[in-house]
């Protein structure tokens, strides 16, 4: 077999890192649950597990979904991962072809132009390499970039990268060597056999007109050979992880495994394949509002991978979801940082036997106003006019005060505390025999949907409301008013739910489009997901916030969220009213003409 | 002379000898604790005050004063909703002090300080 | 020639301070943009402590006005403003021109929007009304009722609506509504006998003289009621009398409690036109949004513009007491100003920039 002692550290290197993964990727898989290890069984025999291929190629290759935040960035990211997975590729291809059936070890295609000097009688060479030459420079162009990126991120529309520990550093070092030695030593091998294409040939001629290119190029392979070994190396170590875990992560997604509310396996899974890409930054309100570079999801996970979470970053996050929204490799960060705030709560059990067994009122349909809605009455107000106007059997549940839907206690790792809450007014609803749940805050609409498990219809006060006018039970005056909505966090991307309030609106009123809405949409800083945040802190924010909104002068800002009024009323010259208010209002007086 | 026992109950708050060791750790940890004039919006406004004896005003005031005895099963009344934080006048970040009281109960029980 | 000055603002600063700049001998012009002079004064009935009627003071500053024969523009509104030679110019809506030496802006205060503090009500239940709205009433002489026309058996008097309150963006204290709402207590009082009066308050700030005394009275001769407690919220039963709920912080424990008629002694704010003139001539404002002044202690009539300076409550909230003061204080700074004499050209030890 060809060989030469200079392979031994890619190859070495690489053995290592074989070994390494497969021994995380069994344990982790071992500690999945039966019903997700089952799931896993099934999916690799399925038509998912070519939707996973797919995905990865799409994903871990193309990372459509970061040319989506920003193009050069996508591009830096593609030409690294892509390029290099075809060099591997069409590398592997080429030596196969050359060398027909013989068996070759695993550094040949690696290390081709080292071993091959007589190129001429391969079939399809000129082919091969010009595309391996082409590959190179593709490559080139992303390390080029990738080092560019670090010195000058705005270029790429992120306004700082992710701050690196020594492991980190050290890997990546190691990776931007790894591609301008291959480079250095193909063209100076290229200069003493002529084996080059348009890229590596040119270069060689030029440095062997001032360089002892037979005497170094040999130096310069031991080198590429060290690079590679070391990444291998530091790989499992470093956010590069993210390399083989993302590919895992999808293949299980695929499958149908998810993320539950404990910290489990899968979390441990999505921990390792975060690559520390500092998209989740870019995108977090307090780095760009409140200059905290701290508690965001680079770096979150990599003190949850490493144990040594501090209840700072654990506890000073809005819960917004924006770093979601954007992470290319779609990892539950909501859910792992709620899943570490447990680690720090202080709960009990039993010490709500103060909530009282009341009256409970049957009708068709419940209101629940919440907590925060309490302090937004004209909100109340409205909802009652409303549902008043269009004839529904209703029970404000909580007209006298309410039991917290326990949204907020879970939101800090608080179940015991949270589950008390939920079987008492799970309970009172069960019991009036509605069938509808109406609330007017997304924070209790996102527990009563996800935790509650009523059995019965939940909608958000927005919904109902489109509903009603959608049947014909509710009339309502047009106007030319240019409204801007504000999708609520809890709402939006909490919910999915984005088109109907707008809907709504849109059947009286003249909405019109802002850059931060729908998916997009920024926190108005109000969230109870985060206990640490001063209430200064929450007014820069909420300014912030409502400049953003109201740039264009729209006659109102509607927000769906008792919260968000609350946080955007005293900052805002534009009128904040919430939907159920415009709508209130928008209802003719008896003796008016009705329109819609 | 004092014999270090009395036989009957101190009636006043006895502010020199009464453990202020919740309220120096909230103070450290929540600074906004400080800024509180004990107004009452947020025991007015309180969810849990509805149903039950539970004054969030009067918790801190017992917590700056050292009379912590009634603290440790009071605060599990709160049901962390967030009302008292939207009334305040101040600023205070109640949530956070409920939260803070609790783990210093916490750290206190297991003598961590 | 004498020297010109432009007085902007015809509330009782800008009444007063012109009246004495025109004494001392310069061609004053007050410029007001409503059809009245006397500014917020005008709604007032009586005043604290002494209970003597506002319109006394009205006519006195008029009279003032008039006697120095003040050239009083009604209906103006501002369009430009430009410095020049030594001097500034100010162009109104009709284009007309006016050039002076000095100005004086008096552009006053408005009152908080109570409808944006949305717990307790107002403007959504009917029998919320403000301090501003209770007042007219005993200006107009109305009878003091419900909103259905029924005589209140019960008034609660909610103090700091929009002051000292971090939530509103209001974090200073209004200074004249705490005596006012003894004050107003006291005049349902003399309308109502029969009626039940509670102030919700968090503070009482009886800082001036007499201040106390009318406290006292209100106690002792009218049986007035006072709750220390913050109201968190209002809501209104079905007869439309309003529920309060307060923390009575004194007994220690939350209250509920109707009230017929629920009075909100909402605060200062900087006024419309305060923020309206500041961006034309680029005048500072501090920290509370009402204008900044070149020394909290020393110079509190001057801006960081030469040649502008400041009377009354767009500095911020005074008492109408003071802000008579402040004005006759003001045209004295101007009059030193304009003849020359620099008496508040003085060596500071500290930096001569107030902070706030």
């Amino acid at each position: 077999m060809i060989f030469d002692p200079f392979v031994l550290p890619f190859t070495i290197g690489l053995l290592i890192l074989i070994c390494i993964v497969f021994y995380k990727f069994g344990g982790w898989i071992k500690k999945l649950s039966s019903e997700e290890k089952s799931k896993l069984k099934k999916g690799l025999f399925s038509k998912n597990l070519f939707k996973a291929i797919r995905e990865v190629f799409y994903e871990s290759l193309l990372h459509r979904k970061i040319f989506r935040v920003n193009p050069k960035l996508g591009y830096m990211h593609m030409s690294l991962a892509f390029g290099w997975f075809l060099l591997i590729v069409v590398g592997n291809i080429e030596t196969r072809i050359h060398s027909g059936t013989k068996m070759n070890g695993p550094f040949y295609p690696i290390f081709f132009k080292f071993f091959e000097h007589h190129r001429e009688a391969v079939p399809f060479n000129d082919f091969f390499v010009f595309i391996m030459d082409f590959l190179l420079l593709f490559v080139m162009t992303g390390v080029v970039l990738a080092i560019f990126k670090r010195v000058y991120s705005k270029f790429f529309g992120l306004k700082s990268t992710t701050k690196l520990k020594v492991g980190d550093k050290f890997a990546l070092y190691s990776l931007w060597f790894i591609f301008p030695l291959r480079f250095m030593a193909e063209s100076l091998s290229s200069a003493v056999f002529h084996t080059g294409g348009f890229f590596t040939g040119t270069t060689g001629n030029l440095l062997a007109s001032f360089l002892p290119a037979s005497e170094i190029y040999y130096y310069l392979w031991w080198a590429y050979s060290l690079a590679l070994g070391m990444f291998f190396v530091s790989l499992p170590f470093s956010r590069y992880m993210h390399i083989p875990t993302e590919v895992l992560l999808i293949f299980l997604r695929n499958f149908g495994v998810n993320a539950s509310k404990q910290f489990n396996s899968f979390s441990e899974i999505e921990v390792n394949a975060c690559p520390r890409c500092g998209i989740c930054i870019d995108k977090c309100q307090l780095n760009t509002s409140l200059d905290n570079k701290k508690v965001q999801p680079a770096y979150f996970l990599r003190e949850v991978r490493f144990k040594q979470v501090k209840e700072e970053t654990a506890t000073d996050c809005l819960l917004c979801g924006r770093c979601e929204e954007y992470c290319p490799v779609g990892i539950n960060l909501n859910n792992i940082r709620v899943a570490k705030r447990r680690e720090f709560a202080v709960d009990y059990t039993d010490n709500y036997n103060y909530l009282p067994v009341e009256d409970v009122v049957k009708a068709d349909v419940i209101y629940f106003a919440g907590c925060m809605t309490h302090l937004t009455p004209t909100i109340k107000h409205a909802m009652t006019k409303i549902l008043d106007k269009a004839k529904v059997s209703y029970w404000f549940m909580d007209e006298d005060g309410s039991v917290c839907c326990g949204r907020p206690l879970m939101m800090s790792g608080k179940d015991k505390m949270a589950a008390a809450l939920v079987e008492n007014n799970k309970r009172k609803i069960q019991a009036s025999g509605a069938k509808l749940f109406v609330t007017s805050c997304p924070i209790c609409l996102k527990v009563f949907n996800e935790e509650y498990d009523l059995g019965i219809k939940v909608m958000h006060h927005s919904q109902y409301m489109l509903q009603l006018v959608k049947e014909n039970r509710l009339k309502l005056k047009l106007s030319d008013k240019t409204i801007v909505y504000h999708d609520p966090c809890e709402l939006g991307r909490g919910a999915g739910i984005y088109e109907e309030p707008r809907a709504l609106l849109k059947r009286f009123n003249n909405v019109v489009p802002n850059e931060f809405e729908k998916e997009n949409a920024l926190c108005c800083g109000g969230s109870l997901g985060n206990t640490k945040l001063s209430h200064e802190q929450r007014n820069i924010i909420a300014t912030e916030v409502v400049n953003q909104l109201t740039i264009d002068n729209p006659d109102l800002l509607a927000t769906a969220c008792p919260l968000c009024k609350k946080s955007f009323t005293y900052k805002s010259t534009v009128k904040v009213m919430d939907i159920a208010e415009i709508v209130a209002e928008a209802i003719p007086a008896s003796s008016e003409m009705n329109v819609t | 002379m004092k014999f270090g026992y009395s036989i009957t109950k101190d009636r006043q708050i006895d502010f020199d000898r009464n453990d202020k060791r919740i309220a120096d750790y909230v103070r450290e940890h929540e600074p906004s604790f400080k800024t509180c004039i004990s107004c009452g919006s947020c025991s007015a406004t309180c969810s849990a005050a509805n149903f039950t004896d539970f004054s969030f005003r009067k918790i801190q005031l017992l917590v700056r004063r050292g009379e912590t005895n009634e603290v440790k099963e009071e605060i599990k009344k709160c049901m962390l909703c967030g009302k008292c934080y939207l009334a305040c006048p101040r600023g205070v970040n109640t949530r956070n002090v409920i939260i803070q009281i609790n783990q210093a109960i916490e750290k206190i029980e297991r003598h961590d300080i | 020639m004498n020297k010109k000055v432009i007085v902007i603002g015809g509330g009782i600063a800008g009444m007063e301070s012109s009246a004495h700049l025109a004494a001392l001998g310069y061609d004053v012009t007050l410029l007001e943009k409503t059809d009245k002079l006397g500014g917020h004064l005008l709604n007032w009935e009586k005043l604290f402590p002494t209970m003597r009627m506002g319109k006394e003071v009205v006519t006195f500053l008029n009279e003032g006005v008039e006697k120095g024969k003040v050239d009083v523009i009604y209906n103006a509104d501002i369009t430009k403003t430009s410095e020049e030679n030594n001097g500034f110019s100010i162009i109104l809506s009709n284009n007309k021109t006016l050039n002076a030496d000095a100005l004086l802006v008096t552009t006053g205060y408005d009152l908080f929007d109570a409808s944006k503090k949305e717990e307790y009500g107002y403007g959504i239940y009917n029998n919320v009304i403000t301090s501003a709205e209770l007042e007219e009433k005993f200006l107009t002489g109305n009878k003091i009722t419900t909103s259905d026309g029924k005589t209140p058996k019960r008034i609660g008097f909610v103090h700091c609506v929009g002051s000292r309150d971090e939530k509103v963006g209001n974090t200073y204290c209004s200074k004249v509504c705490c005596v006012t709402a003894v004050k107003q207590s006291i005049e349902i009082k003399e309308h109502l006998p029969d009626v039940e009066v509670y102030c919700f308050y968090m503070d009482l700030r009886m800082y001036g003289m007499h201040f106390e005394a009318l406290y006292r009275e209100s106690q002792e001769k009218w049986g007035v009621n006072f709750v220390r407690g913050r109201l968190s919220e209002a809501c209104e039963n079905m007869d439309g009398s309003i529920l309060v709920k307060v923390e009575d912080t004194l007994a220690g424990k939350p209250m509920k409690m109707s009230v017929d008629l629920l009075v909100l002694m909402v605060g200062f704010e900087p006024s419309a036109g305060t923020k309206k003139i500041g961006n034309l001539l680029n005048l500072q404002f501090g920290v509370n949004r009402f204008f900044k002044t070149a020394d909290q202690h020393t110079l509190t009539n001057v801006s960081n513009i030469k040649g502008i300076f400041f009377a009354g409550t767009c500095t911020g909230p005074k008492t109408i007491t003071n802000t008579i003061t402040d004005a006759r204080a003001a045209a004295s700074t101007i009059a030193n100003y304009l003849s020359g004499h620099e008496i508040d050209n003085r060596v500071m030890t500290s930096d001569i920039k107030s902070s706030l």
